[in-house]
């Protein structure tokens, strides 16, 4: 934990008192907090609680009514998608969101797309600076096939994998733009005990070799409590409870959350 | 017997074909191929996509720079390095390292857990080991808790390796680096120590899986392996063009001889695959020239052709379906030059382009010029399927203790049911109680720090005990019915030579692996494990349902096709006049599969018969009972060690069995 405790850095994003609504329904309530530089962040919280809209609301998918997101300084109301992703925060989806009918090594490609300086038209020719272009992002994405151990799956189309390995190639195609905070929605959601020991295992590599920053949602508390340095709980929009995840266990109103209690 | 005749006439052979030896150890054979063939390449790895490829010249410099950094860190004469991962050229070239400063490789089974491989490592006093990656070098360190001698770690990749603190635990290149320094300041020592070996020390230990009790070490001299290498070499005509991949087991013997003794004898250039999942692609990609796999892999790449014809769309599977019954009519023996009608050969030639040469290209067998099978008995079907469509697989017959080669089919003397004539410079006989025995060049030293089992297998003048029965035939091929203690009898008095049924058995693609029962029994049945592949696809396209392997075997539709596999291997028996009577009566179909994980096969997967009898000692009891029905908890210990229970009624079936002059029209 002293180890974890001195690679962890200043905060990198801060979220301040972002409310979000659709129509009557507060899906966000003012919540504030940070995410540290390579800390990784779990945000847990019951079903409807908001965990979703939150990681949709760093990444710019959703507008907050109120409230500020500030990343590396920069503070800004609304974010969007692609400055986002232009910015280094990348990002997984709890339904997987990937093309079915591409290999591995294609979608995974996609993910190097904001690398790609190369204008349509030398794509096309694919040719001199184009041809190289394309080797360097190749070389990078190799390296995370290496670095996920799917290998043998390289040229296989998605659509073709198991569930768990599908998991696997999104968090490819998320690593393969280089991010500097990595949204993970429900990593680990559908999957056996092995294949979500993979995932954790993966989880704590890229923290460990890349140095990216992790915000999680996740709905395993096991996981959570293993892999986390911070745990942010939500509940009915709101956020409840902050802090390491021994502290959040014990926290009355946690587990009031999660038990049930009158509101 | 037959032995010692055609012993004297090999022996010429091997001494008049073997190429000349520029050296007796494995280091000089490499300062020799450095400096002939410096620019070719020795060996390849695929990475990041590619195939990275290293010359001998290259080679030559890491293993002196690796050597040098040993020695440095104090290995010395005789100490032994363990060695453990993938095949990767990283620790191929360890073993040439320790080898050239004197000291003795041991490579150990890559997915042994820690307390198997504890057994190794303190036996064979190994001080420093080379691990491929965290995963092998987390098991070393839970090793080194209870053996504090094991005194150094090394990794090749450095992957979640970064936060390890200790000092004992470091990264290949800084050996090297170190290696190179040492190497600067005592410029004489690589070339002194390499010079100062000679063929009879010791090249390697190498572990037994061991189907009963602990695993033996092997002691193999350079000149045991060198000259049995060489006489490979001349048999099958091997030169420096040939292509290897290199995907089996470091520890297995049959890899040291092909992917490291004779690609240092020949000067071929060695690939190791990129990853053990893809083996099969990589194979297809380099298309070897000379190939090697235990009869397991040429089953599995069987049933996964099989079972992508099945998905094929139906003119592919017509045409398949035709072409192959030309094959199995005519393709052994256009392969074997022997003589064919001219509509056959142009229907064989016809077929060749149409299905055999895609298929061979697709199982990347397009270069392909020989390739070997050992380790047990292949079956016929399955070993005629590749003749068939042009691929010229031959047995061998083999054992560490002799490394490897004791019988080879030589090109157009193959028949299926033997192993072949007595391979160069082995002299074979069966002792009286029909066990097999040989004597070579490449005859162990001794099993280390065991004299007693050396003393029990080694004769004084050199024979050695196989422990299978056989019996040569009357072409001088050996034919090998089963190991020696196996063969037992039915108390009818009937031959029971329980590999052979379970063969018959397991060449069925929907069964995995199969273990028969009969010595002195009444009548013989069988366990079977299903696989899950093959009844797997077949559920998938019948639309079956099943959560789980316990409940795909338990199908009964599933039990059907089991039952007509079984009376089809009835069926086969009953032909036989000397195992009619070992026709399976009653059998189950096992709700787990049978795993090295939890004892019940080997390493090399081999089924460990008596264990298993042992541990399901109420279900063998079952099968000569009158139940129809029985239930079972087993323990079983999942992928990441963790263990649980499984319970489960199986059924018995029962399977008709034939009269041994019945006609084959009686069935159906």
């Amino acid at each position: 934990m002293s180890e974890q405790a001195k690679r962890i850095g200043d905060t990198l994003l801060r979220v301040e008192g972002i409310t979000l609504s659709f129509g009557g329904v507060r899906a966000l309530n003012d919540v504030s907090f940070e995410i540290k530089e390579h800390e990784i962040l779990a945000i847990i919280g019951p079903n409807g609680a908001g965990k979703s809209s939150m990681l949709n609301v760093i990444n710019g998918f959703y507008h907050p009514q109120e409230g500020t997101i500030s990343f590396k300084g920069r503070e800004r109301k609304r974010m969007r998608p692609y400055v986002a992703a232009k910015q280094g925060i990348a990002r997984t989806f709890q339904n997987i969101a990937l093309f079915k009918g591409m290999s591995t090594l294609d979608n995974i490609m996609t993910g190097r797309m904001l690398k790609m300086k190369r204008n349509f038209l030398w794509q096309a020719l694919y040719w001199g600076p184009a041809l190289k272009e394309e080797i360097e992002n190749r070389e990078f994405c190799e390296k995370v096939i290496d670095f996920l151990e799917i290998q043998a799956i390289r040229k296989t189309p998605v659509g073709r994998l198991p569930y768990g390995l599908q998991k696997r190639v999104e968090l490819g195609r998320a690593l393969a733009a280089e991010p500097e905070i990595l949204l993970l929605d429900e990593p680990m959601a559908g999957m056996n005990v092995e294949e979500k020991e993979d995932m954790c295992r993966f989880i704590l590599d890229v923290n460990d070799e890349f140095g990216t920053t992790i915000a999680l949602i996740e709905h395993d508390m096991g996981v959570v409590m293993d892999i986390s340095d911070r745990v942010v709980v939500l509940d009915y929009g709101r956020k409840i409870a902050d802090g390491t995840p021994d502290a959040v266990r014990a926290d009355q109103q946690v587990i009031d959350a999660y038990l049930g209690v009158s509101h | 017997m037959s032995g010692p005749l055609d012993a004297t006439a090999s022996q010429d052979l091997g001494a008049a074909g073997a190429p000349k030896l520029a050296g007796d150890t494995f280091p000089k054979l490499l300062l020799d191929m450095a400096k002939r063939r410096g620019d070719q390449p020795a060996i390849r790895e695929k990475e990041y996509g590619i195939w990275q490829s290293w010359t001998w010249d290259q080679v030559a410099q890491e293993i002196r720079a690796l050597a040098c950094g040993l020695a440095a860190l104090g290995l010395k004469r005789g100490d032994k390095i363990g060695i453990i991962g993938d095949n990767r050229p990283r620790l191929y070239w360890t073993m040439t390292a320790a080898q050239a400063v004197g000291a003795i490789p041991v490579p150990l089974y890559q997915d042994s857990g820690a307390s198997e491989l504890s057994f190794v490592i303190e036996h064979a006093e190994i001080r420093f080991v080379m691990a491929e990656d965290q995963e092998q070098v987390d098991k070393m360190l839970t090793v080194r808790e209870s053996y504090p001698k094991l005194e150094r770690i090394f990794y090749d990749d450095a992957r979640g390796l970064r936060h390890y603190g200790q000092d004992f635990v470091r990264d290949f290149a800084s050996v090297q680096a170190q290696g190179r320094d040492y190497d600067a300041r005592h410029p004489g020592f690589y070339d002194d120590a390499v010079a100062a070996a000679s063929g009879a020390d010791t090249a390697i230990f190498l572990y037994t899986s061991g189907t009963t009790g602990q695993p033996k070490g092997v002691v193999l001299s350079f000149d045991n392996l060198i000259k049995t290498a060489a006489n490979g070499i001349a048999f099958d005509a091997l030169n420096a063009d040939d292509e290897v991949l290199a995907y089996l087991p470091m520890a297995w013997v049959g890899d040291h001889l092909f992917s490291y003794g004779q690609s240092y004898v020949a000067g071929f250039c060695v690939s190791c695959p990129e990853s053990s999942d893809t083996v099969l692609l990589d194979l297809r990609e380099l298309g070897p020239t000379y190939f090697f796999a235990p009869p397991r892999i040429f089953e599995n790449i069987l049933t996964t052709v099989m079972i992508r014809m099945e998905d094929g769309g139906w003119l592919k599977r017509r045409m398949f379906k035709y072409f192959m019954t030309v094959a199995k009519r005519c393709g052994t023996r256009v392969l074997d030059g022997k003589p064919v009608a001219l509509s056959d050969r142009l229907l064989y030639a016809l077929g060749n382009v149409m299905v055999f040469a895609p298929l061979r290209n697709t199982l990347g067998f397009t270069r392909i010029r020989l390739a070997y099978t050992a380790g047990e008995a292949i079956g016929p079907d399955i070993f005629d399927f590749y003749r068939s469509i042009g691929i010229n697989l031959k047995q061998l017959y083999g054992s560490t203790e002799a490394s490897v080669y004791i019988t080879m089919q030589p090109d157009g003397e193959i028949l299926p049911d033997t192993v072949g004539r007595p391979a160069p410079g082995v002299e074979i006989k069966i002792a009286e109680d029909g066990e097999v025995m040989f004597r070579s060049p490449g005859v162990f030293v001794e099993y280390y720090k065991n004299p007693e089992a050396t003393a029990s297998t080694k004769t004084a003048d050199g024979w050695v005990h196989t422990g299978d029965a056989g019996f040569m035939d009357d072409n001088g091929h050996l034919k090998i019915i089963d190991r020696a203690k196996d063969v037992g009898h039915l108390n009818d008095g009937g031959l029971f030579a329980p590999k052979y049924i379970e063969n018959k058995l397991k060449f069925f693609p929907d069964i995995k692996e199969a273990v028969a029962y009969g010595h002195q029994r009444n009548y013989c049945a069988a366990f079977i494990n299903i696989d899950l592949e093959a009844v797997g696809s077949w559920a998938e396209r019948n639309n079956v349902a099943y959560a789980s392997y316990q409940e795909l075997a338990a199908n009964p539709d599933v039990l059907k096709t089991i039952t007509n596999h079984v009376e089809a291997v009835n069926r086969d028996l009953s032909q036989d006049p000397r195992l009619a009577s070992s026709q399976i009566k009653r059998f189950l179909v096992l709700h787990k599969e049978l795993d090295a994980d939890d004892g019940e096969l080997t390493r090399t997967r081999k089924v460990r018969r008596s264990f298993v009898a042992d541990k399901y000692g109420p279900l063998v009891e079952a099968l000569y009972s009158n139940q129809d029905q029985v239930h079972v908890e087993t323990e079983m210990t999942f992928e990441d060690g963790r263990k649980g229970v499984v319970k489960a009624d199986l059924k018995i079936l029962a399977a008709q069995t034939f009269g041994q002059s019945e006609p084959l029209k009686m069935v159906g």
